[in-house]
C-alpha cells in the first residue's frame, strides 16, 4: 500500500476521517487515573536525590515528567500495558546511577529493527539489567514527522496511546533530524508498534544507519512570509520519491536532505544537510516606500518587535539597515530607499528589519548546497554553495535527477563512513561537477586557490603527455 | 489500534497484511483550516510580546501564535495535556518547531491571551512550570540536544539534566528579548553530535579526555579488526597480538596513545574499545557559530573552554561559565550582533578578557587545517594575555 488514499486519514476537513476515537487503546478512566494529590505523595521505587534536583527551577522538568507518566503507568497496571510498567521508574534508577558514576550504563547498540527495513530502529539495552529489569531493553524507534511538524491532536493521542502501550510512554519532540521518537520498547513489540503505526495512524518509520535520513524542512509558506519553495511539498514529495532509500541501506554513510524557505536557515540545511535547498529569489526586493517611512518615523517596531525587551533608542535606518548591509548596495536620501539588486547577496537583513516595507523578490526558487556534516571524522563542514538558482515544480524531476547523479557517484566511489562532504573534499569539487555536469563559478569560493597546483588533464594540454625522450635529447644532451 | 501482546501481528506469518513504504503522514491534514486558506499568502509578522507572533496575510486574516518552550524528552502523559489545550483553544491542532518548542495557534487576541494566561498558570508538581512562554526575537530559546546518559551509549555527559540546569540559569533569556541578537545554544553528549552544535552560538560539548580502553578478551569476536584499525582518523590504532592471562592467544588491536584525540569514533565502530571515565569526560564550551546568512556569512562554532568537569545533576562550572559568555555578549555588542560576530569585531583576544575566559594552548589548533586559524598580521589588541607572553619571552 502506498500513502496514496490516506492523504486526507486524519483530515477534520474531509468527511468520514479517522479520530482518536477509531484508534485508542485506553478508556477515559484509564487516562485519567491519577490526582494531583497522588502525583504529589507520588514515590518512584528507587531512590533518586541527584535526578529530584532537577525538578526544581522554572524550566520544565524532564523529571517531573517522567514521574507522573511513572505514576500513570502504576495506576494502569501491568495487565493494561504491554511494554514493562515499572520502565519510567528504572529509567530514573538508572540516571541516577550515571549521576552517582558519572558514566552511561547503555550497552552499545544491537542490530534490531523490523522486517525488510534496515533503519529506523536502534537498539538500546541497559548494562545493570539486574538493578534496573523493566528496561533491559530499550530500544529507539524513529517515526517520520509530517513536515514541519504540525499536527491534529487526535493523530497525536494515537501516537500517545501505542508509545504507551507498548512502549514506554516516553518520546522525542523530536529527534535532532526531525523525527517523532519512541524510546523504549522491548525486542518482541516492535513489530506490532509497527503494524499499529502504519495501519492504523498511517505513518511510517524514519531513517537510521547508511542510508537517506528522515527529510525535514522548516515551516515555510504555512506560517511565514519569507519562503520562497514550498519547503512541506517538497519534503513530502522526496521522501515518499526516496523510500527505498529511507528504508533500505545501501549508502557508504547517512545522507540528509534539509529544505529552507529563505537564506534565514532556521532548518540549519546548509550545517547539517549533505543536500542543502534553500529558498532564494533572482529579482528585486519589492519596497514599499510608505512603510520604510513608517519605519523610519518609528511607527513600526524594527524586526517585528524582535528586539523590544531593551531601549536601544529610536530606529536608526542608516545605521541598522544601511551600514549593515554586507554588499552595501542600498542607500537612504531621507525619502527614498534605493537596492541596487544587481549586487544585493540575499542576506535577508533588511527584510528582517522592515519585514512589512520589504519583501523577498517575487522571482523565486532555490539554490542548493551540497556536503555539510558534524565533525567525524574529517571535522565539521558546511555545504558549499554549488548550484546558484534552478526553477522546479512537483514532481520536482530536475532535482531528483541531481539526487540521482550524486548518489550514484557517492556509492561507486565513497568510502565506509564518508559523507559527501569528505568525499567532495577527497576528489576536490572540480570532480564533483563533473558528475553533476555543470561548469565551475567564481560563487563557489570564497576565494581563488593562492597554491598553483593545478591538475591539468592531459587533453587540456597541447600535444598531450606523451613524448620522446629521444628526440628530447637530440636538442637537449644530458 | 491492536491489543494483546503481538496484536495485529503475527509471528507465525510476518509478512501477512504488512504495510510498508508509506512514508510520514501528508502534512496538509495537519494544517488548521486558518494556515490551508493563507498557505503561501503570508505579508508579514509582528511580536507582540514575548512568545507571541503575529502573522498578517493579504486576505486580511491574522494568526497568533503562542510559543512554549519544552523538554525534548517528553512524555505521553506531557502530550497528552499539550492536545487537551490545543483541543479547547486551537480546534484540536497544534505543531513543534525545530527547536523543541511547542506553537499553539489561534485565531484571535482573545484567545491568544486566554490561552497564554493558561499556558503560564501549569505548574508540576515539583514546582517548574509545565509550559513556560517565550522564546521569541532576541532571546535564547529551546536549547536542541542529544540523549546523554539518559539513552544514549557513547555519551561524555549527561544531556537533558544538563540542559535542564542550563536552561534554569538562562530563564530570564528565554522569557524577554533584551539580547543584541537571537542568541542559540545547543548540545551535543559527544563528538558525534548527532545534535550538529558545530554551528550555534554557544555550544556544549560532551567531550573524553582518556584513551579507549582494550578489551582483548572479545575484540576479535565481536568486530573486524580492520574497521577498528580503519576507524581512527589519525591512523593510532595498529592491529596486534596479543596473550590473555590464561594463556591464549587471540588477535586485538594497541591504541598510539600520544596520538588519541579521543574521538570515540573507534567505540563507534566496536564495543570493545570504550572511553568512558567518570574522572576524564567533561564538558567543552564553543562559542560564535550561526547557521543563518543574515549579514555575514554561517559560521562554525570556535572552542572557548576545552573541557569543564562534569558535576551532576547541576553542572555548576558549565552554567557558570554560560552565564559569563552570555552576560559580557549581552552587555557589549552592538544591535543585531550574533555572539561570533561581535567576537570577530572585537577580536578573540577581547572575547577572552570580556568573558574572563583562560585562554590556553588548548585552543589553538592542531587538527587538519590549522594553520586557517593562525594570525599572519601584526594587527592585534594588547591585552594580559599578550603581555603575560612578551614577559616569558624575556622581553619586557
Amino acid at each position: 500500500m502506498s500513502a496514496e488514499g490516506q492523504e486526507h486519514l486524519w483530515d477534520k476537513e474531509v468527511e468520514g476521517h479517522r479520530t482518536y476515537e477509531d484508534v485508542r487503546i485506553f478508556t477515559d478512566e484509564q487516562l485519567k487515573n491519577y490526582t494531583e494529590e497522588e502525583l504529589k505523595e507520588f514515590k518512584i521505587k528507587h531512590d533518586t536525590p541527584m535526578a529530584d534536583e532537577l525538578e526544581k527551577g522554572p524550566w520544565p522538568s524532564v523529571i517531573s515528567d517522567i514521574k507522573r507518566e511513572a505514576l500513570h503507568r502504576r495506576k494502569l497496571g501491568q495487565e493494561n500495558l504491554q511494554g514493562p510498567m515499572e520502565c519510567c521508574e528504572d529509567l530514573l534508577g538508572q540516571l541516577e546511577l550515571s549521576y552517582i558514576d558519572m558514566e552511561t550504563h547503555w550497552k552499545h547498540g544491537g542490530i534490531i529493527g523490523v522486517f525488510g527495513y534496515g533503519g529506523g530502529v536502534i537498539g538500546r539495552y541497559s548494562d545493570a539489567q539486574e538493578k534496573f529489569p523493566a528496561i533491559w531493553a530499550f530500544h529507539t524507534l524513529r517515526i517520520n514527522q509530517p513536515s514541519s511538524k504540525f499536527y491534529t491532536t487526535d493523530y497525536l493521542r494515537g501516537m500517545c496511546d501505542v508509545c504507551e502501550y507498548r512502549g514506554s510512554g516516553i518520546m522525542n519532540m523530536h529527534g535532532s533530524t526531525g523525527d517523532t521518537v519512541f524510546l523504549g520498547a522491548v525486542t518482541e513489540q516492535l513489530e506490532p508498534i509497527f503494524f499499529d503505526l502504519t495501519h492504523d495512524l498511517g505513518v511510517d518509520l524514519g531513517g537510521s544507519g547508511s542510508n537517506l535520513r528522515t527529510p525535514s524542512c522548516c515551516i515555510g509558506k504555512a506560517r511565514c512570509e519569507f519562503a520562497m519553495i514550498d519547503t512541506q511539498d517538497m519534503c513530502y514529495e522526496m521522501t515518499m520519491h526516496y523510500q527505498d532509500e529511507l528504508h533500505r541501506p545501501a549508502f557508504p554513510y547517512k545522507f540528509k536532505f534539509k529544505f529552507d524557505g529563505c537564506p534565514n536557515c532556521c532548518v540549519a540545511s546548509i550545517a547539517r544537510a549533505d543536500m542543502s535547498y534553500i529558498g532564494i529569489w533572482r529579482d528585486n526586493i519589492r519596497i514599499d516606500q510608505e512603510a520604510v517611512k513608517a519605519y523610519v518615523a518609528g511607527e513600526i517596531a524594527p524586526n517585528a518587535g524582535a528586539f523590544s525587551g531593551r531601549d536601544w533608542g529610536p530606529f536608526d535606518i542608516q545605521k541598522e539597515v544601511i551600514d549593515l548591509c554586507p554588499s552595501k548596495c542600498m542607500s537612504w536620501d531621507g525619502n527614498e530607499l534605493k537596492i541596487n539588486d544587481a549586487e544585493c547577496v540575499r542576506c535577508m537583513h533588511c527584510i528582517n528589519v522592515m519585514p512589512r516595507a520589504l519583501r523577498v523578490g517575487a522571482d523565486q526558487g532555490l539554490c542548493l548546497c551540497f556536503g555539510a556534516k558534524a565533525p567525524i571524522l574529517e571535522g565539521a563542514q558546511m555545504s558549499t554553495l554549488t548550484i546558484p538558482f534552478m526553477y522546479t515544480e512537483k514532481p520536482y524531476d530536475n532535482l531528483k535527477e541531481i539526487v540521482d547523479k550524486v548518489w550514484d557517484w557517492w556509492m561507486e566511489e565513497g568510502k565506509n563512513r564518508e559523507r559527501l562532504g569528505e568525499l567532495i573534499q577527497r576528489f576536490g569539487l572540480r570532480q564533483f561537477l563533473e558528475v553533476l555536469e555543470i561548469p565551475a563559478m567564481p560563487q563557489m569560493v570564497k576565494e581563488p586557490r593562492s597554491n598553483p597546483y593545478v591538475f591539468f588533464k592531459e587533453e587540456e594540454v597541447p600535444g598531450g603527455w606523451k613524448r620522446d625522450i629521444k628526440e628530447f635529447r637530440k636538442k637537449h644532451p644530458r | 489500534m491492536s491489543k494483546g501482546k503481538f496484536g495485529y501481528y503475527d509471528p507465525e506469518n510476518p509478512m501477512k497484511d504488512r504495510i510498508t513504504d508509506i512514508g510520514p503522514p501528508h502534512y496538509w491534514q495537519m494544517f488548521p483550516p486558518i494556515i490551508r486558506r493563507n498557505y503561501g499568502k503570508w505579508l508579514y509578522h509582528e511580536i507582540l510580546e514575548p512568545g507571541v507572533l503575529m502573522h498578517v496575510s493579504e486576505t486580511g486574516e491574522k494568526v497568533y501564535t503562542v510559543r512554549v518552550g519544552q523538554p525534548r524528552l517528553v512524555t505521553a502523559e506531557n502530550i497528552r495535556e499539550i492536545c487537551d489545550i490545543a483541543d479547547k483553544y486551537c480546534d484540536g491542532y497544534v505543531r513543534w518547531t525545530t527547536r523543541n518548542a511547542v506553537e499553539f495557534i489561534v485565531d484571535s487576541e482573545e484567545k491568544m491571551k486566554a490561552l497564554k494566561e493558561d499556558l503560564e498558570s501549569r505548574k508540576h508538581v515539583g514546582g517548574s512550570y509545565k509550559f513556560p512562554v517565550g522564546g521569541t526575537g532576541a532571546s535564547i530559546t529551546g536549547i536542541v540536544h542529544t540523549q546523554g546518559w539518559f539513552h544514549c551509549h557513547t555519551p561524555a555527559t549527561d544531556a537533558s539534566g544538563l540542559v535542564k540546569s542550563v536552561h534554569d540559569v538562562l530563564f530570564d533569556y528565554f522569557k524577554n528579548m533584551t539580547l543584541p541578537a537571537k542568541l542559540r545554544v545547543s548540545m551535543a553528549c559527544c563528538l558525534n553530535m548527532c545534535g550538529a552544535v558545530h554551528c550555534s552560538d554557544i555550544a556544549l560539548l560532551g567531550y573524553h579526555r582518556k584513551p579507549p580502553m582494550i578489551d582483548d578478551e572479545v575484540l576479535d569476536k565481536v568486530c573486524e579488526i580492520p574497521l577498528v584499525v580503519a576507524a581512527c582518523p589519525l591512523g593510532a590504532i595498529r592491529p596486534v597480538k596479543v596473550e590473555l592471562e590464561d594463556g591464549t592467544k587471540v588477535n586485538s588491536v594497541r591504541v598510539n596513545e600520544q596520538r588519541c584525540m579521543f574521538c570515540g569514533n573507534c567505540y563507534t565502530m566496536c564495543m570493545a574499545t570504550p572511553l568512558a571515565d567518570k574522572e576524564g569526560d567533561g564538558v567543552a564550551i564553543l562559542a560564535g557559530g550561526k547557521i543563518s546568512n543574515r549579514i555575514t556569512h554561517p559560521k562554525f562554532s570556535k572552542v572557548v573552554v576545552p573541557i569543564l568537569p562534569n558535576e551532576p545533576p547541576r553542572w555548576p562550572s558549565v552554567c557558570k561559565t554560560v552565564v559569563q559568555i552570555v552576560e559580557a555578549y549581552a552587555k557589549d555588542a552592538r544591535k543585531y550582533e550574533r555572539l561570533g560576530d561581535w567576537a570577530a569585531r572585537i577580536g578573540w583576544e577581547r572575547f577572552f578578557e570580556k568573558t574572563g575566559l583562560p585562554f590556553t594552548w588548548h585552543i589553538l589548533d592542531d587538527y587538519r587545517l590549522a594553520y586557517d586559524t593562525y594570525r599572519t598580521t601584526t594587527q592585534f589588541k594588547f591585552t594580559e594575555h599578550a603581555w603575560a607572553v612578551s614577559k616569558a619571552a624575556g622581553g619586557i
